[in-house]
């Protein structure tokens, strides 16, 4: 990616088509395998822009499953392939003519556990994915990375430190390592697996509030197996269960008015 | 009354368990001690032939090294004059060639084999070869070597010593490479995937680069193994007294010069060849060491791998 592709992937966002008003990202009849094991089935959501939605469910639901099928990395799996549409701004990600590697510079992506690349420091951490797509202006990838730190709320921490290795960090310290890693690519949705569940309740509660902060600018769509933080993070909720979709809506609406008894039910705790 | 006679059952229960124990630990501490005798033993048993094999050889090399010795050619052989000179530089010569074609090759295949490849019948073709070839007889390798290297090009030459030591060294450094990449978690691929990354730029400057020392240490523990192989050399560079002179001609390397010289019935070259065995194992020692001084000031560990 060189500037003149930065800049004119800022123009197309801003003159973009959508195929629903306000809608970033739009799920259309996903279904999804294993092999021979079906994970999904038929999964049709709408994801507002510059908003927080929460996938929740019990283990072995399928949420996991659905967000890696928003990037493409579901079918990275050896024996694993997903068919529908994802449609993000008017294009299909899983259109024969859209590169699956290029889509996940549009939409990034946290992991459960931080994994932040051992060989190098911190700055080459942030600086990778700029580097390794071709952008040489060293300038451009100083002031990316200082704006991502600054945007994970790491900067502060290690500004004295960039060169030291990005595996040194704390476990809290490194998963915001790997968001500012990913805001470097100046994602438009940010896909976030169970992100605060290798983390203690402090270092989390700084994830969750920086995930306030980045809505703003970004789509995000967050897996958590902990309901209380789908409540405190996100506007929309989807629960599911056993692949399925089984309900989706305001968040206010899921936890105080359920309108499934699936949903009431596991809301309460009564399963999952 | 029943609970009363169950508890003096348990009771008893109890002592004899103690009992046992008790006499079992005196017998398992005993045990301990045997053990740690025996696994000195073998310790001291599997040094001391090391030992005595590198003593025999500075004991007897020792004398014959001089700055003659060491640059000049052969002179004649009841003389006892002259050095290995030509050995020397071609043993630098045609291991620094194997090494150059060999290592890049076996990296690239065991990157292939890790990362690009699936389960079909290709890759288990490639591994299986592969597994075939690291047990493949030096002296094998060297027949092949001569027919179709040196029968076809017309000469011996430093082309097919080198071919054929990188032929011994390629299955080795496939293995470890491969193996190698292997323990790069998963973790660190999917993080590259998610930033949109292209996969040879992962495979190459992420999971390779984590693996460097494994990788690293591979190549040059082959690269210390093709040095002393003989049984190639013998039939595809000929050994000379002369210094390098082409590519496409004989040249003469350390392990075939110490053969030949302790075939010979006389005194002197047998004092000439101890000289050559020191000097190839200070040469192996010195890559061993400078590996480890690299590895340290690098700040990457040798990791150990079995070849």
């Amino acid at each position: 990616m060189n500037i003149e592709e930065i800049t004119e992937n800022n123009l197309t966002r801003s003159l973009k088509t959508v195929t629903e008003p306000n809608y970033k990202v739009s799920i259309r009849g996903i279904d999804a395998w294993f092999g021979t094991k079906q994970a999904l089935k038929n999964i049709n959501l709408d994801v507002k822009e510059n908003s927080v939605t929460a996938f929740i469910g019990p283990s072995g639901c399928g949420k996991t499953t659905l967000i890696r099928c928003l990037n493409r990395m579901h079918e990275m799996t050896p024996g694993a392939y997903a068919k529908g549409q994802v449609i993000l701004d008017g294009t299909n990600i899983y259109d024969k003519s859209v590169d699956p590697v290029i889509i996940k510079r549009r939409i990034g992506m946290v992991f459960q556990k931080p994994n932040p690349f051992p060989t190098m420091s911190i700055y080459d951490n942030v600086a990778a994915g700029l580097k390794l797509n071709g952008v040489k202006d060293k300038k451009m990838i100083q002031d990316i990375v200082k704006q991502s730190l600054e945007g994970a709320a790491l900067l502060e921490e290690v500004k004295n430190e960039l060169d030291k290795p990005g595996i040194g960090l704390s476990g809290g310290q490194q998963q915001r390592l790997c968001i500012a890693r990913a805001l470097a690519m100046q994602p438009e949705v940010l896909l976030m697996d169970e992100p605060t569940s290798a983390l203690d309740p402090m270092a989390s509660s700084k994830i969750e509030e920086l995930i306030h902060e980045l809505k703003k600018d970004l789509t995000i769509i967050i897996v958590t197996h902990n309901m209380q933080q789908a409540a405190r993070v996100s506007d929309y909720t989807a629960l599911m269960y056993l692949g399925e979709l089984i309900e989706y809506g305001p968040t206010k609406q899921i936890f105080e008015n359920p309108k499934k008894e699936l949903t009431e039910r596991y809301i309460s705790g009564k399963f999952g | 009354m029943m609970s009363s006679k169950r508890g003096t059952e348990r009771h008893d229960h109890k002592h004899e368990l103690q009992d046992i124990m008790l006499k079992y630990s005196a017998r398992r501490r005993f045990m301990d001690k045997i053990v740690t005798i025996f696994v000195i033993v073998c310790v001291i048993a599997a040094i001391v032939p090391l030992a005595s094999i590198l003593i025999e050889v500075i004991k007897n090399g020792a004398s014959a090294i001089s700055i003659e010795f060491l640059t000049q050619p052969p002179g004649s052989l009841i003389s006892g004059r002259g050095g290995i000179g030509p050995a020397i530089q071609g043993t630098l010569i045609v291991v620094g060639l194997a090494s150059l074609i060999g290592a890049p090759v076996g990296v690239l295949a065991g990157i292939y084999l890790s990362e690009f490849a699936g389960k079909g019948i290709f890759p288990s073709a490639v591994r299986l070869f592969n597994d075939v070839l690291t047990g493949l007889p030096s002296i094998v390798v060297g027949i092949v070597g001569y027919i179709v290297l040196v029968l076809t090009i017309g000469s011996f030459s430093v082309w097919a010593g080198a071919l054929s030591l990188s032929i011994i060294m390629i299955p080795i450094v496939v293995r470890v490479t491969e193996e190698t990449l292997k323990i790069v978690p998963n973790s660190i691929r999917e993080a590259g995937y998610s930033l949109g990354i292209p996969k040879w730029k992962i495979t190459l400057f992420i999971v390779l680069k984590s693996a460097k020392s494994g990788v690293l240490t591979g190549i040059i523990l082959s690269i210390s193994r093709i040095a002393g192989e003989t049984a190639p050399l013998i039939m595809t560079i000929l050994g000379t007294s002369l210094f390098f002179s082409s590519l496409t001609g004989p040249v003469d390397a350390l392990p075939l010069r110490i053969w030949r010289l302790a075939s010979q019935p006389y005194e002197s070259a047998h004092a000439a060849g101890w000289g050559a065995a020191l000097i190839l194992v200070i040469m192996v020692l010195a890559l061993s060491i400078s590996l480890r001084i690299l590895a340290q000031k690098k700040g990457f560990t040798v990791t150990r791998t079995t070849i």
